[in-house]
């Protein structure tokens, strides 16, 4: 075997954003030793731009709030196909994972007597959001990477994972490269937890920024993990649609828990329109009721931009197509319309949406305060992930752990908003405790010197071909391809045609080439990561042929309704033993009669 | 379509120089959507760092037109186009490639300055009640996304050179929020004083004008930490009561 420089851990975290930094303080706490690889520098990773919340029910602002609804709240939401005991833990202990990130030095707003403020969010049956305005995803990575500095943690950043390396069925390392000087990283650990994110850069309007390729999603599955409900890829409402340099880019749904309306060019509140029987009952039935519980009011119903984001998606889609939507091609999200309801409502929506105020100032030259913003759908985040037990996030694969986006089982078929930061909490510490667990039960294994060695020549072969194809027209078509055949709507003809396309691209992949040297060369860093992008491109598809229903974030436009069939068992794939992806049906966990009686209780 | 010069530094720690490129300008455009365009198309290994491209991870730090900025910050239609725009990596730190500099300076710092140190719980249940009124001025310094603009463009760093003596802008901020957060019990004032250097800030306010998270980093945060490390030093009554107190610091 070539020399690389190797490092040695006990658990090693691929990925720095929030469930890889709560997992990496929690493993250093059991008294193991700690690595983190991270794809760019410290604090940088996509959790920074989360704006909302961390959805806890610490029934700050309304006391009826407990784990018991945030439960049902996420099982309704998932469409019921969530992992139930995920969905509990996940309940049961965000409250203490927030409390925790105080103790840490976080500063959430403050309620009047001086606790966690918490906002309203869409499909959260009452004010849950522990936030800082519109910035709590920069709050909370800056806690723990504050906090994480301290632990005596080894960070490798700007550090990119190629592979899992095993040894007798089990995982024991990886192998990379640092994009500094791109020179190969061999890491050898007892156990690795993936924390890697999600595959939003495999589709062309995002809100993800380049990292977020797929590459624990991928790593995992060639590794001979399994995926689940992969079909599911959350397109948010409100992206920004102008001017086409920010088209993607997130506005948060903290506008619409502030009172923010959509309405369409003819100036209608759209969402009135289609309200979904499962939330019927829990919905304002007009305007004046929807505004009073924005501002606290709890005896009245929310309004019905809150509703759950594959609904307000496919709303806003709907007014777009029927030929209602904006000038560049969105619908209007207003919140400057509070004014007729607030004194001082310029102020008021400065003081709580800063950064959108900022954003739309700076990028759009619309001030929010006065007038409506464009807006619509962009890719945001996926379901799908990998399929770990709910206790342990460990995989299927011995070692392995899976924590936050790239895991998978709490969200079920939609994500609600909030519940992805708590989500990075719970579960990243729990992933962080059993890895070292894992890792003290189980002694070094051995890494494969012909695998490393294989694993670095395939990373080199982009610079050996001469006068190939460069890798950012082979990534942009994969992106539109994706957008336009796998994307909100989907029709089996189109998804067919995508794996068709998908076969293409991977030969194009295949043949790619780079100019240049190995030090920082953001050429070949694409190249290496179309792998990742492709293998996820294929799960997403194959996914969503298979479920021939509309259900949460999965639409079909030949299958429109929710079919009964359909809710008894999530998707999971897995690599074949002919390197082919095989796809099967997994029936759903039995769910205990107590949790029953909860979700039966919250109807 | 209108088209725009971008003078892009391209080059690696031994040297570089500037080179030229085309681009097309469109609605809304951003620097850094040049670069990328540039990149996609004439030159697939310009190194540039980026992530959010929406101004709140604080990746995408250079130098345009002489000026410490985000690139993905900085429009377009707010640049004289008639001439190249210059694009540069930030001039305080080592140059890795093209628009990367080393910043691991910076995340070495921050290990040195002590740790949140919370007061006791204020609840049996283990909370802590805050007013918002005082935790807003902390909160202003909490936006900070850790571009290193201030560092940039601080002269202790830019041109003295003081990577040893002097933690700059961005590390007061943070020691400030520290200092100023209702429920840390810690004292940073002697290292301060002494290893962190705060004596050497001059007051120019260069870092406040090019914060893009608009910190009043002067008047806020380091004025106020140098009045604390003045009160705590070379306030005579206090001096008088350290003198009979010799062990109180």
């Amino acid at each position: 075997m070539a020399e690389y420089e190797t490092h040695q851990h006990d658990v090693l975290i691929i990925g720095a954003g929030g469930a890889g930094l709560r997992a990496a303080i929690e493993a250093s706490a059991a008294g193991v030793t700690v690595g983190v690889v991270s794809k760019s520098l410290l604090g940088k990773a996509h959790t920074v731009m989360a704006e909302g919340g961390i959805a806890a029910s610490l029934a700050n602002v309304d006391d009826r709030d407990n784990w018991k609804v945030h439960f049902s709240d996420t099982m309704r939401g998932g469409q019921y196909l969530n992992q139930p005991r995920m969905a509990e833990l996940h309940a049961k202990e965000a409250p203490d994972r927030v409390r925790e990130l105080e103790a840490w030095g976080a500063l959430f707003d403050r309620t009047q007597d001086g606790r966690i403020l918490q906002r309203n969010f869409g499909g959260h049956k009452y004010p849950r959001l522990a936030h800082v305005g519109d910035r709590t995803g920069l709050e909370m990575i800056r806690t723990l990477q504050d906090h994480g500095i301290h632990r005596g943690i080894d960070f490798h950043m700007e550090t990119t994972i190629l592979t899992l390396l095993k040894d007798d069925g089990r995982v024991v390392g990886a192998f990379g490269y640092d994009r500094e000087r791109g020179r190969f990283r061999l890491f050898q650990a007892k156990a690795v937890v993936l924390a890697t994110g999600g595959i939003g850069r495999a589709y062309q309007i995002t809100s993800n920024s380049w990292e977020y390729t797929g590459d624990g999603h991928s790593l995992a599955y060639h590794a001979g993990a399994e995926l689940m409900d992969m079909e599911f890829v959350q397109f948010h409402p409100t992206g920004m649609v102008w001017p086409p340099s920010v088209r993607g880019i997130l506005v948060t749904e903290g506008v619409r828990g502030e009172g923010g309306i959509l309405t369409n060019k003819e100036g209608r509140r759209f969402m009135f329109d289609d309200i979904p029987p499962l939330y019927k009952n829990q919905t304002a039935d007009n305007p004046e009721e929807g505004w009073r519980y924005t501002q606290g009011d709890k005896n009245a119903r929310r309004p019905p931009e809150l509703l759950t984001r594959d609904h307000v998606a496919r709303c806003i889609v709907r007014e777009i197509r029927e030929g209602r939507g904006s000038p560049h091609g969105g619908v209007f999200l207003d919140i400057s319309w509070i004014k007729q309801k607030l004194p001082n409502a310029a102020e008021h929506i400065k003081k709580k949406l800063p950064s959108m105020y900022h954003q739309f100032k700076q990028l759009a030259d619309i001030d929010i305060t006065r007038e409506p913003m464009e807006i619509g759908p962009t890719t945001h985040y996926v379901m799908g992930g990998v399929r770990v037990d709910a206790e342990t996030q460990m995989s299927s694969v011995p070692g392995l752990f899976a924590a936050g986006e790239c895991g998978a089982g709490l969200h079920g078929a939609n994500r609600l908003g909030g519940n992805s930061l708590s989500d990075l909490l719970v579960f990243g510490k729990r992933a962080g405790e059993f890895a070292a667990k894992f890792a003290k039960e189980h002694g070094a294994g051995l890494t494969n010197p012909d695998e490393v060695d294989a694993a670095a020549c395939s990373a080199l072969e982009p610079f050996e071909r001469q006068a190939a194809e460069a890798p950012y027209q082979i990534q942009h078509d994969l992106q539109e391809m994706m957008q336009n055949l796998v994307g909100i709507v989907r029709r089996e003809e189109e998804l067919h045609e995508a794996l068709k396309h998908l076969a293409a691209l991977r030969e194009r992949a295949g043949k790619v080439s780079v100019p240049g040297n190995r030090e920082y060369n953001p050429g070949w860093h694409t190249a290496l990561d179309l792998r990742n992008l492709l293998t996820v491109s294929e799960a997403v598809a194959r996914a969503a042929i298979e479920r021939k229903e509309s259900r949460g974030a999965h639409f079909r436009d030949d299958y429109p309704a929710k079919d009964d069939a359909f809710s008894k068992f999530n998707l999971v794939i897995q690599k074949g033993a002919d390197g082919e992806m095989q796809l099967r049906r997994e029936p759903l966990p039995q769910m205990p009669e107590e949790l029953k009686q909860i979700i039966e209780e919250m109807k | 379509m209108a088209k725009a010069t971008f003078r892009i530094w391209r080059g690696d720690a031994k040297g570089g120089g500037f080179q030229d490129y085309e681009s097309e300008v469109t609605a809304g455009m951003v620097v850094l959507d040049a670069v990328h365009e540039i990149q996609a198309n004439q030159a697939p290994d310009l190194a540039v760092r980026w992530n959010c491209k929406a101004g709140k991870c604080g990746s995408c730090s250079a130098e345009i037109n002489g000026m410490p900025k985000l690139m993905c910050m900085t429009r377009l239609n707010q640049l004289p186009l008639d001439k190249p725009v210059t694009v540069e990596p930030m001039h305080t730190f080592p140059r890795i490639k093209d628009l990367v500099t080393d910043v691991s300076w910076n995340f070495r710092v921050k290990t040195q300055i002590k740790p949140f140190k919370p007061r006791k719980p204020d609840a049996p249940d283990g909370t802590w009640r805050m007013a918002q009124q005082d935790v807003n001025r902390v909160q202003e310094f909490r936006k900070c996304i850790e571009c290193f603009l201030c560092q940039d463009v601080c002269h202790v760093l830019r041109e003295h050179h003081q990577y040893d003596q002097f933690i700059g802008p961005r590390f007061f901020v943070y020691a400030a929020a520290l200092e100023m957060h209702p429920l840390d019990t810690e004292d940073r004032l002697t290292e301060l004083r002494k290893a962190q250097g705060i004596g050497f800030c001059n007051i120019t306010k260069c870092c406040t004008k090019v914060c893009p998270e608009s910190i009043t980093i002067t008047d806020n945060a380091i004025i106020p930490l140098k009045e604390r490390v003045v009160d705590d030093y070379y306030d005579p009554l206090t001096r008088l009561f350290k003198m009979f107190r010799p062990a109180a610091r």
